[in-house]
Parts: C-alpha cells; sequence; structure tokens
C-alpha cells in the first residue's frame, strides 16, 4: 500500500517542481519544454515517478523499500527542497558520515550539480539516458554494500535517503528530455510489469493505471484511506520502534534557553505577514456579528490554526472597553475553573469569603448573576481546551456557567480533539456557535508555557526557591544540605546514582560537626523534605538514600552562589 | 447592537422586528412543548396521586405495600434527546407544584457522585422549596441551613412530620383551601433526572434506606429514562428492584415533536419568516443524524432568523403584510435600489414591457407600487401553498412505498427544491394514486374539503365546491352501484330460473362484460379525474418559492453559514490549513496541486508535512535535519555564506517553535520510550 502512496506523492511532488522551475528558469527553450512536460504529467498524472530509462536502480530500490514509512520524512524532505541537487548534497554525506566522509561529500556535490545543469539545459534524451547511467555507476558502489546491510538490521533512513533521490533525479531529467507523450507511455508501461513482478495484482493495479485527471482526488482518497488503516496498524504492531537512535545531544548543539529562543525567533521574519494580516482583518470584521450573537444567548467559540489570542484581544480592545470582562489565559499552566469561578466572584461580585466546593460558588454566582439582571459579564477563555480546563467537571462548571443569559461567553480552541470534550448536554449548555478563524499567527504566548522537549528548563524557578529556603535556615542546615548537594554532584556521571546512603551521609556530617546525633540530622532532614528540598528512597537492601530532585546544572549554580556568599 | 452593520438606517427596525418573531416563536414552540406533554403529565398526575391517597387512607393495599416495602415509582422513559429532558423536567416539577404536591426535589447525576451528597441535594431542595411556600420566617431558614450539615433520612423524616404538622395546625393553609384534594400530608416527589448516569451504588442505597422508612415518609420516585425500561433491571439488582413498585410512562418520541413544529412553525403562514430548502434540509439532518434535540432545532431555527435579519437590508419587509405594505411606503431611495438588486426582482423585470421595465427601474413611485403588490402576491402564495401541500401530502401519505416521504416536511423540501411535478417520484405517486380504491379516495378528498375549508385562502372557494362536487359524484356512483348491484342481483335470480347450462354461461359472461367495462370505467373515470384535478392544483400552488418574485426577503437560504455554525468541523479547518495553507493565505508562491505543499509553506505546515511521513516515534534529530534541508533550499543560495551558523540558530529555534505548536496542537506528544523522540498522536486524513 505504501509504495502506491509513495508513487502518489512523488508525483505530486514531481508536478509541483515543474511549477516551480517555471518560475525560476529564465531561459525560455527549457521553459518551454517544461510545460510541456508539466503538461504531459498532469495529462497521465499517476506516471509512475519509479519509471526510469536505465532500470537498473529502479527496480533495485524499490525492492529495498520496508514497510516501514520511516525514511518516508527525509525523502520528503530532500522532495521539498526545491532544487534535487541541493537537496542530496548537504545531507547525504553526512549520514553516510560513518566511513567515507569528505570525498563522498565531494563526489555527491558534483553528481548533484551536474545533476541540476542537465535537467536545465540538455534536452537529448539519449544523451542523458547514458549520463545517468554513467552517474548510477559512479555512486552504486558504495551503496550497494549498505543496502544489504539495510535489509538485515534495523533499517537506517538515511541510508534510504540516499537511495530515494536517485530515481527523481532519473526520472525527472527524463522527464524534462523527453516531450512526446508515446515514450512516456511506453517507460510505464514497462515499469507496470516490473511492478507487477514484485506486487499483488490489486496493488499494481491502482499503481500503474493512471487515472484521468479529473477523478484523481477521489480515487486518491480512496487510496490513502485504506493506506493510512495500514499504516497505522503497521506502525502499532510490532512494539519495537524502528528510528534512528541519534540523539540531540550528540548534535553538538545547547539547547536554547526560553529567552534565547524568543530572541532568535524576533530576528526571523513572520512568512506571509501580508496575508495573515489581510485575513486577522477578515475576522476582525465579524466583532459586531459576534456581540451581537452573544447578546442573543448564543456562545462563540473560535477554532482553526494559528494564536486566536491577538484576534481575541482585539475583539476585547475594540468592542469590550466599557464593560466588565474576564480575560483568562487557559494556556497558562496553573489554571483552574476554580481560579475563573474566584476571580468572578471576589472582583466582578466583590464577594468576600470562601467556599466548600466550587459547586457552591458556581451557585452562588448563578444566584446573584439571576438576581440582579442589570449585571452582565463577559468571559474572554483562551484555550478552552488547555490541559488544566480541559476536565470533565471544569467543564461543567464553565459550561454551567456559560449558560446564564447574562455571562456571555467567547472561547478559543486550538487541539484537534477538543471537541470530544463536550457530550450534548454540555454542548447544549454552552449553545455554541464554532466560527473559524485560521490566523497562521504562531503560538508565541501558548506554547511558552508548554515544557518543550527542545527547550532548555533553565530552572530559574527550582534555584531561587532553593536559596530561599536556605537562607531561613541555621548555618548548620546550610551545611547540611551543602554536604549533600557536593556529593550529589560528585557522583554526577554515574547514571545509576542512587543517592547519599543515610549512615554515610550521618559519618559526613559528624565529621563536619555538623550534628552531633542522629536525631537532630534526622529533624533537619524532615525540614528538606517538607520544604521538598531533598527526596528519600529505600533501596533493595533497605538502606535509606538521600537525593536531590533537582538538575546538576542547577545545583551546581547553587554551590556557585552559595560560596559567593559565604 | 447592530453598529457594525454596512448600511445603518433600518437596522434597529429590523433588530426589533427579529426580536418579536423570535419571542413569538418561541412562546409558540414553548406552547407546543406544553401541548405535547400534556398528556404525560396528566397520567403521571393520576399515579402520584392514587399511590398518594392509599398512604392517606391506609387502605390494605398500602399497609400490605409498607410490608413489602414498595416504593412506588414512576419511570418515564423519555428517549435519547438527553437535552431536551430538562425543559420536560422544569415543566413537570411545575405541574405537579401546582396540582399535587410542594415537596419535589429533582436530582442529578452530576451532583450526586456520593449518597451523602445525594441526600443533602435532597434535604436542601426539599426544605428550600418548603420555605417558598409556607413562607417561613428567617430563623426557620437559618435552622434548617444548620440542618443541613447532618443530613440523614432521620431528620428528614422529622423535617417532614414538622412541616405536616404545622401545615394541620398552625394554617389550614391556602394551598389546601384553593386544591380541591384535602390532604393532611402531601407526598414527597424525588425525580431522578438522568437515572442512568447515576452510580448504580447511590442509587441502591438511597432506594433501600427509603423504603425502610416510607411508612414515615410518603415518598415517590420518578425515573427520567433515555434508553429503554429495561435498564432499571440492569441497573439495579433483583433485591433492590423488588423494593419499588414500577409504573412505567412513555413520553412522546422526538420525532413527533418534530413534525409538530416544523408543522406550527413552517408550515403556516402566521410567521412572516420561511426557510430557504437547503437550510431547512441542513436543520433537519442535524437532528436526524446528530442529536435529536428538538432544542438544538429551535436554536438552529433562531439562528437562521438572526443571520437572515442580519445579512439582508430588506428583512424589514419580512412582517405582517400590512406592516410591510406600510413600510414599503416610507422607503428611501437606497432601500429601493436594494430591491432593484434583487435577482429575483430582476428576473421579473425582465418579463415585463420596456416602458414598464423602465419605469420600474427609474421611478420610484412605482417600484413601490409594484413591489406592495408582489408583496401581496408572496404573501397568498404562501397561503395557498400551504393548503395545497397538505392536500397533496394527504393523497401521496396514503400510497405505498410513500415515493413523496411519510413525513409532510419531506414533501415540503421537494416542493422548495424545484418543481415538483417535473421529479419522477411524483410521476410515481400519481400512479399510484391512479390506483386507489374507492373507500380511501373518499376519505382522501373529505379530508381536502376540511383542510380548505379552514384555509384562510380566499381562492379556494372553488376549490372546495369542486372537490365537494366530486364527493357527490363518488356517491352518486355509489347509489348507481347499488343500483345495479339491484339489476345484477334480480338477473341472478333469473338466472336461478333458467336451468340450462348454456344459457346461465351466457349470460354470466354477460354480466361480467358490463360490469368490467361500464360500471368500473366510470368509477375510473371519476378517478383520473380527480387525480388530474390534483395535479392541477399542485402545478398552479405548489411553485417552489425562489421562482417568486421577492422571495430574498422572507425567505433564508444560506444554508453554508449555518451548517458552518451550527455544525463545525475544526480537525478538517486545522488540516486543509496544514495542508493547504493556500486555502488561508492566498500567495502566489503557495499555489500547489495535488496537495503537496511547497517548501515556502509556513514552518509549521512543514513540520506537519514531515512528520505525516513517520511512524510511531519521532526521532527529533532527523526530524530537524529534514526541516533544515527544507527551509534551508527554501531560502536560497544566499543563506549559505559566512553566517551560516547565524542561520542555522533562526533555524533551530523555528524548528522549536513549530514543534512546540504540533504539541499544542495534539498532534505529538513527548515520548519517553527512547531519548529526542516524540510520539505521533494522529492517524489518517482527518
Amino acid at each position: 500500500g505504501i509504495k502506491v502512496r509513495k508513487g502518489k506523492t512523488q508525483l505530486t511532488v514531481d508536478v509541483k517542481r515543474f511549477v516551480k522551475k517555471l518560475e525560476n528558469i529564465s531561459d525560455d527553450e527549457a521553459q518551454e519544454i517544461l510545460e510541456e512536460n508539466y503538461v504531459a504529467a498532469l495529462g497521465i498524472c499517476a506516471q509512475d515517478p519509479v519509471e526510469n530509462g536505465s532500470s537498473v536502480s529502479g527496480s533495485e530500490v524499490y525492492s529495498f523499500q520496508t514497510p516501514k514509512c520511516s525514511s518516508k520524512m527525509a525523502e520528503l524532505a530532500s522532495e521539498l527542497a526545491q532544487t534535487p541537487g541541493r537537496s542530496v548534497a548537504p545531507e547525504c554525506p553526512e549520514k553516510t558520515a560513518k566511513t567515507p566522509q569528505s570525498s563522498s561529500n565531494f563526489l555527491w556535490a558534483e553528481i548533484a550539480w551536474k545533476c541540476n545543469l542537465i535537467l536545465l539545459f540538455v534536452c537529448q534524451r539519449a544523451v542523458l539516458r547514458r549520463y545517468m547511467f554513467l552517474l548510477m555507476r559512479i555512486f552504486s558502489l558504495p551503496l550497494q554494500s549498505k543496502k544489504k546491510e539495510f535489509v538485515s538490521t534495523t533499517p537506517y533512513r538515511l541510508r534510504k535517503r540516499l537511495a530515494a533521490p536517485d530515481p527523481y533525479l532519473e526520472s525527472e531529467s527524463e522527464y524534462s528530455a523527453s516531450c512526446s507523450e508515446e515514450e512516456d507511455e511506453e517507460d510505464q508501461r514497462e515499469d507496470s510489469t516490473v511492478l507487477s513482478g514484485q506486487k499483488t495484482p490489486a496493488k499494481t493495479k491502482a499503481a500503474s493505471m493512471p487515472p484521468p485527471r479529473t477523478t484523481l482526488p477521489k480515487k486518491v482518497k480512496e487510496d490513502k484511506m485504506s493506506n493510512l488503516v495500514e499504516e497505522y496498524f503497521e506502525a502499532h504492531s510490532s512494539s519495537k520502534v524502528l528510528t534512528s537512535d541519534r540523539t540531540l545531544q550528540k548534535l553538538r548543539k545547547r539547547r536554547l534557553s526560553q529567552r534565547t529562543l524568543h530572541d532568535l525567533l524576533k530576528k526571523a521574519p513572520l512568512a506571509y505577514a501580508a496575508e495573515i494580516k489581510e485575513l486577522n482583518q477578515q475576522h476582525e470584521s465579524l466583532f459586531s456579528k459576534w456581540m451581537l450573537q452573544l447578546h442573543l444567548g448564543f456562545n462563540i467559540v473560535l477554532y482553526g490554526l494559528g494564536s486566536k489570542r491577538d484576534l481575541l484581544e482585539k475583539f476585547r480592545t475594540s468592542v469590550l472597553q466599557d464593560t466588565v470582562h474576564l480575560v483568562v489565559n487557559g494556556y497558562f499552566p496553573s489554571m483552574t475553573a476554580r481560579s475563573i469561578l474566584n476571580s468572578i466572584t471576589e472582583e466582578v461580585l466583590d464577594h468576600i469569603g470562601t467556599f466548600r466546593s466550587p459547586l457552591d460558588q458556581l451557585e452562588f454566582i448563578i444566584k446573584r448573576f439571576k438576581e440582579d439582571s442589570s449585571l452582565e459579564l463577559y468571559v474572554l477563555i483562551h484555550n478552552l481546551d488547555s490541559q488544566m480546563l480541559r476536565g470533565e467537571r471544569s467543564q461543567q462548571i464553565l459550561a454551567q456557567l456559560s449558560s446564564l443569559p447574562s455571562i456571555y461567553l467567547i472561547a478559543s480552541i486550538d487541539h484537534i480533539n477538543a471537541p470530544l470534550m463536550w457530550d450534548q448536554a454540555k454542548l447544549s449548555l454552552y449553545n455554541w456557535l464554532w466560527y473559524e478563524t485560521t490566523t497562521f499567527s504562531p503560538y508565541v504566548e501558548e506554547t511558552s508555557y508548554e515544557n518543550s522537549l527542545l527547550v532548555q528548563q533553565s530552572g530559574s524557578l527550582a534555584l531561587s526557591s532553593l536559596t530561599h529556603v536556605l537562607r531561613s535556615l541555621t548555618l548548620n542546615a546550610r551545611g547540611i544540605f551543602r554536604l549533600l548537594a557536593q556529593y550529589q554532584l560528585e557522583n554526577k556521571d554515574n547514571p545509576s546514582y542512587p543517592g547519599l546512603p543515610f549512615q554515610d551521609f550521618y559519618q559526613q556530617c559528624r565529621e563536619a560537626f555538623l550534628v552531633n546525633s542522629d536525631l537532630t540530622l534526622r529533624a533537619q532532614l524532615t525540614e528538606f523534605r517538607d520544604h521538598k528540598l531533598i527526596r528519600t528512597k529505600r533501596g533493595a537492601d533497605g538502606v535509606e538514600y538521600l537525593l536531590i530532585p533537582v538538575d546538576d546544572s542547577t545545583l551546581t549554580d547553587f554551590l556557585e552562589k552559595e560560596d559567593e556568599d559565604v | 447592537f447592530r453598529e457594525g452593520n454596512n448600511d445603518s438606517e433600518d437596522t434597529d427596525l429590523r433588530f426589533v422586528i427579529c426580536q418579536s418573531l423570535w419571542k413569538q416563536v418561541k412562546s409558540e414552540t414553548e406552547q407546543i412543548q406544553e401541548d405535547l406533554n400534556k398528556q404525560l403529565f396528566d397520567n403521571l398526575v393520576s399515579f402520584l396521586r392514587r399511590s398518594h391517597s392509599e398512604f392517606q387512607e391506609k387502605t390494605t393495599k398500602w399497609t400490605c405495600w409498607m410490608k413489602s416495602r414498595e416504593i412506588p415509582t414512576a419511570a418515564l422513559v423519555l428517549g435519547v434527546n438527553v437535552t431536551d429532558h430538562d425543559l420536560t423536567f422544569r415543566s413537570l416539577s411545575e405541574v405537579l407544584q401546582n396540582s399535587i404536591t410542594p415537596y419535589i426535589a429533582l436530582l442529578e447525576a452530576k451532583d450526586c457522585p456520593g449518597i451523602k451528597n445525594l441526600m443533602q441535594k435532597l434535604m436542601g431542595q426539599l426544605m428550600n422549596c418548603s420555605i417558598d411556600v409556607n413562607s417561613l420566617e428567617d430563623e426557620d431558614y437559618l435552622q434548617v441551613s444548620q440542618n443541613r450539615i447532618r443530613c440523614s433520612m432521620t431528620s428528614l423524616i422529622n423535617w417532614y412530620e414538622s412541616v405536616t404538622k404545622k401545615t394541620d395546625s398552625e394554617t389550614p393553609s391556602k394551598k389546601r383551601t384553593s386544591s380541591p384534594r384535602q390532604w393532611q400530608s402531601p407526598p414527597v416527589v424525588v425525580i431522578f433526572k438522568d437515572m442512568e448516569s447515576f452510580t448504580t451504588k447511590v442509587l441502591q442505597d438511597f432506594i433501600v434506606i427509603s423504603s425502610q422508612h416510607i411508612h414515615e415518609l410518603p415518598l415517590v420516585l420518578i425515573f427520567g429514562i433515555a434508553t429503554s425500561p429495561m435498564i432499571i433491571h440492569s441497573l439495579l439488582p433483583h433485591s433492590v428492584s423488588s423494593l419499588l413498585c414500577i409504573e412505567l410512562f412513555q413520553s412522546l418520541s422526538c420525532k413527533d415533536h418534530l413534525s409538530t413544529i416544523i408543522d406550527k412553525l413552517l408550515l403556516t403562514a402566521q410567521f412572516p419568516f420561511k426557510l430557504g430548502e437547503k437550510v431547512l434540509q441542513v436543520l433537519i439532518n442535524l437532528f436526524l443524524y446528530h442529536d435529536f434535540s428538538v432544542q438544538n432545532f429551535i436554536k438552529g431555527f433562531q439562528l437562521c432568523i438572526v443571520e437572515h435579519f442580519y445579512s439582508q437590508p430588506l428583512s424589514v419587509l419580512c412582517c405582517q403584510l400590512v406592516d410591510a405594505k406600510k413600510k414599503v411606503n416610507y422607503f428611501s431611495h437606497n432601500q429601493c435600489e436594494n430591491i432593484r438588486r434583487l435577482p429575483s426582482f430582476r428576473r421579473y423585470v425582465e418579463s415585463q414591457a420596456s416602458e414598464k421595465q423602465i419605469a420600474l427601474l427609474t421611478v420610484d413611485d412605482f417600484l413601490k407600487e409594484t413591489t406592495q403588490k408582489l408583496l401581496e402576491d408572496l404573501h397568498v402564495y404562501h397561503e395557498n401553498y400551504v393548503s395545497v401541500l397538505r392536500c397533496l401530502h394527504v393523497l401521496t401519505s396514503s400510497l405505498p412505498k410513500y415515493p413523496l416521504g411519510k413525513q409532510i416536511r419531506e414533501l415540503h423540501c421537494a416542493c422548495l427544491e424545484n418543481q415538483v411535478w417535473e421529479t419522477e417520484e411524483y410521476e410515481s405517486s400519481l400512479q399510484l394514486a391512479r390506483m386507489l380504491n374507492k373507500s380511501d379516495l373518499v376519505t382522501m378528498l373529505q379530508r381536502c374539503v376540511e383542510i380548505f375549508v379552514s384555509s384562510s385562502g380566499k381562492e379556494f372557494g372553488k376549490t372546495v365546491e369542486k372537490l365537494k362536487e366530486f364527493l357527490t359524484q363518488f356517491q352518486k356512483l355509489e347509489a348507481e352501484a347499488f343500483q345495479e348491484q339491484d339489476v345484477s342481483v334480480s338477473s341472478q335470480k333469473e338466472l336461478q330460473k333458467t336451468t340450462d347450462l348454456y344459457h346461465l354461461q351466457k349470460t354470466l359472461l354477460e354480466l361480467k362484460e358490463s360490469r368490467r367495462s361500464k360500471k368500473l370505467s366510470k368509477f375510473e373515470m371519476l378517478r383520473s379525474e380527480v387525480v388530474d384535478y390534483i395535479d392541477s392544483l399542485v402545478r398552479s400552488y405548489l411553485v417552489p418559492a425562489d421562482h417568486k418574485t421577492l422571495h430574498e426577503v422572507v425567505y433564508f437560504n444560506t444554508a453554508s453559514v449555518l451548517r458552518e455554525h451550527l455544525n463545525a468541523a475544526p480537525r478538517i479547518a486545522l488540516h486543509t490549513a496544514l495542508n493547504n495553507p493556500y486555502c488561508y493565505l492566498k500567495n502566489r508562491a503557495l499555489k500547489s496541486d495535488g496537495g503537496s505543499i511547497s517548501n515556502k509553506a509556513p514552518d509549521i505546515c512543514i513540520v506537519y508535512k514531515l512528520h505525516l511521513e513517520c511512524g510511531r516515534l519521532i526521532n527529533l534529530v532527523d526530524w530537524l535535519e529534514a526541516f533544515s534541508t527544507v527551509v534551508m533550499a527554501a531560502e536560497g543560495s544566499n543563506a549559505d555564506g559566512a553566517s551560516s551558523d547565524q542561520v542555522d540558530d533562526i533555524i533551530h529555534a523555528r524548528f522549536i517553535r513549530a514543534v512546540s505548536e504540533l504539541e499544542l496542537l495534539g498532534f505529538i506528544k513527548p515520548s519517553k520510550q527512547k531519548t529526542d523522540h516524540v510520539a505521533r498522536l494522529t492517524w489518517g486524513g482527518c
């Protein structure tokens, strides 16, 4: 199934690439040819991109395709990269990297560059074919050996990446060279016979039968459907996942902190600013309509790609200027339904006092709003589907809140599964009107709280809490903690470091004249534990181990700071 | 509220009309709801009375109940449209409050996670409502709220005794004097709104506990059931369900409810506002395929009204005919231009003579006059339309296989969509109608006559006459047939006289022949005449609304808006935005064929596209590299200069942003299975 799909993507990529070239190439002649090819490609459409006159590598590469689609990404990347030459050049050498680094690098670059040239200027099919043949020879040597390995062991996607581009190069250059459709078709037939030797008949049918342009989308969709199902089960069938073992650490690149990330992003220009602005203007024209509908008892939910925060902010500043409104930043990690209720009772209703449960609080609010019909409140919730608010209970509370006639709710959702939060009862309480507001603007605020994998945890919070707590303690207590921290740092290279055994720690503390008895140390440790400065756990042998649950860099920082103070 | 509207001349007016219309519609629907529930409520009330009176009189049956500790229970089967139940229960409790007992508690599953919460809630509601009725002083209220803290069945009983005693001794209360039923102790009704979602444990406990106290506290339970009555037995074990004495009540199905609503809202001339075919179809589909909720249907209707008045400047005219005519007189030039811009009006103008065309397009006064006339036409058309539609419905709904649909709404849709007499279904239904037997045809005609007589249209006098004439003809036919029967009987008598076998055969054949050719043909002729007549009625009156001039004034036809707002597809929106950013960002560089995206697309689209090619886990490093390849290529050759390190950082940052955005959108999540890997969460296209 995957092969079929792959064929399709390649095709589309081809087509697209042709368009690209149309724009780029100034040479009139070449343009004409390309245009023809473009049309031809459109007409035949499902033409197998794998097809190549010098069918040396076509079938070879095909047979190497494992059902795993893990390599697809890389493939696609290289496809997406506009010129084939460029796509191959920068990354393949690096990947094959383990052995012949520099030499193959040059070779590759050269080949790629030549391909590019050929693509643009050479129109003679025969010449081209010969050239390609040559080309294949040149790098089939290092390839061959790898490929075998590739089948037997885990598929290393780079190899595939290496293998994948060349048929494209060929097929594409062939397209540009061959102007007659007949030839193309012939090739295609050839190719389909090759294919049918390998695949089940049904699949080849899908692959080799070129559907006319008009019916293509539907067919593709069907194919895609079945493919996706298969893909899913393939991906989940084996517990072992085949991906490369590379980690970010090997990339020799430090993790960016939140701040540097922010700065860097500021430097990067926002793509398509004008279009995005236009989109936003479109949405802004709806403001008065929103107001009307809010007042008629509907609530409004915004969906679509892109941050809707700015849009809502604009709505707030332009329309809700003189009204009582509450803005809830749902993406904030500690935002709960309770805090929303609290801010309503305390700031809107000026009620001082606490409630036993959120339900009581809700009841109180409902009562107040029902009593006083002049009371109106606009609630704007950014990210109604955030981690904290998506729970059943908070949604229930918010839904009940929003069903009040004098509370107007306007919210935004981003998560793809956000609508699953609501059952029929909640939906009827919310009384939503859906508005699609795709803005394409980056989620700057929303993602800044997300503990992203790639962003380095600055740990500044942990550090400040450490210093604060310790500053309030006695000198001895600080000494005890220092001892523990130092010991932990000494062992930081040991990945299976369990912590400091209690007895050893006691010994050390005694030697440093920090404690005089087992009990005082324990009392001290209890205090640490209460502030969550340390964690204790019992090992397999019943020994108590002590550990500071802070990462090493923070700990180092802390110790340095302490040293300065002392 | 309509500031931003493009022409503000009569927005206020429109808003007022819109509001008043909506109010009308709302009250109408509520009325309908009430009427529909009346039967059910009456039954329930009588049930409650019965169960209660037995408690009161201490009859033998009650004592026997007491022995077995059975609680009288009503199981109310309401159907799956849970959202509508709220309204039903509210009106139910109102009805009960007025007629039977002040002590009603409405319990919902979400309030009662445990038996303690349930009791708390129950006591709170009961005591509060008793206070409302008896209007006790504040100190009592305080007492009650103190009591609320420790809730148990005994305190409930104490409360109940005190309350009933109070009403007995102190005040022969208003309620008792006003109500004809002289009851010492009204029953306590506990309504479980959504029985299925209660925890079984809580329900069981409550039932067992309260059955212990049933002789002290006249408790009646009402279960609201969405699925089937069998659920009681599957939820509760036998030992518990045997404590209940269940009687079943079935509410009206929501489909019937909907058809009544459509009947009353759309198929009347009472409301000037109409729904177009597509819109109605969308609403009905939402109802049938999504929620079965009449509430939502009405909500959709409301949205239609609002949209219509918001978007159509000429909707000022969407009110009663007299008002509309008056308003036309005061039209400004601008509004006249609006009328001229209507496509249906243009069509009308084109069909007129040339000098009239000029007059219509230039002279405002003449335009106003014509508009008034046209509005009247439209009004008359509606009146006639409804009656003829009903008539046709009577005819077609009795046909086998229902070629034009069983429900009148289907017929309505078909008629609105296009000229109904051109459809195949109509052909076949007429064919079938030509084969109806006499009694059916006669009853049908009678009903048609009723419809036409009751309708307000003036033109139907003749129609009624004609139909009546048909009826009399049928009767005559019957009489004739009767006579002939006589004749044949007499001839048969004659036959009996003749003993000759040959003669007998001959006469029999003759008889048969004559009967077939003569009598049946008469009936057939008449029948086909009737059908033809109805056909002609249909052709003249059931013209689809968008063939009418000025239909835009009263018909709301933009179904897409409705679908977008009520039945949105956020996932699809996200996917299209990611897959094909050109849809939203109309930039030529993004334009592509066949669903692929170019390398110039926004970062998140590229990252998304790349992640689609991966398996269950994605290696971040590979991902990053692939991303940078694409982006570098997009940026072209100028990037790989001396500042490559700098660029790399920026790309890295962009990648981080895109990935965390994907994470926010729920496409990936961090995975602990392998270092620096993320897990992919979505599969499939949308």
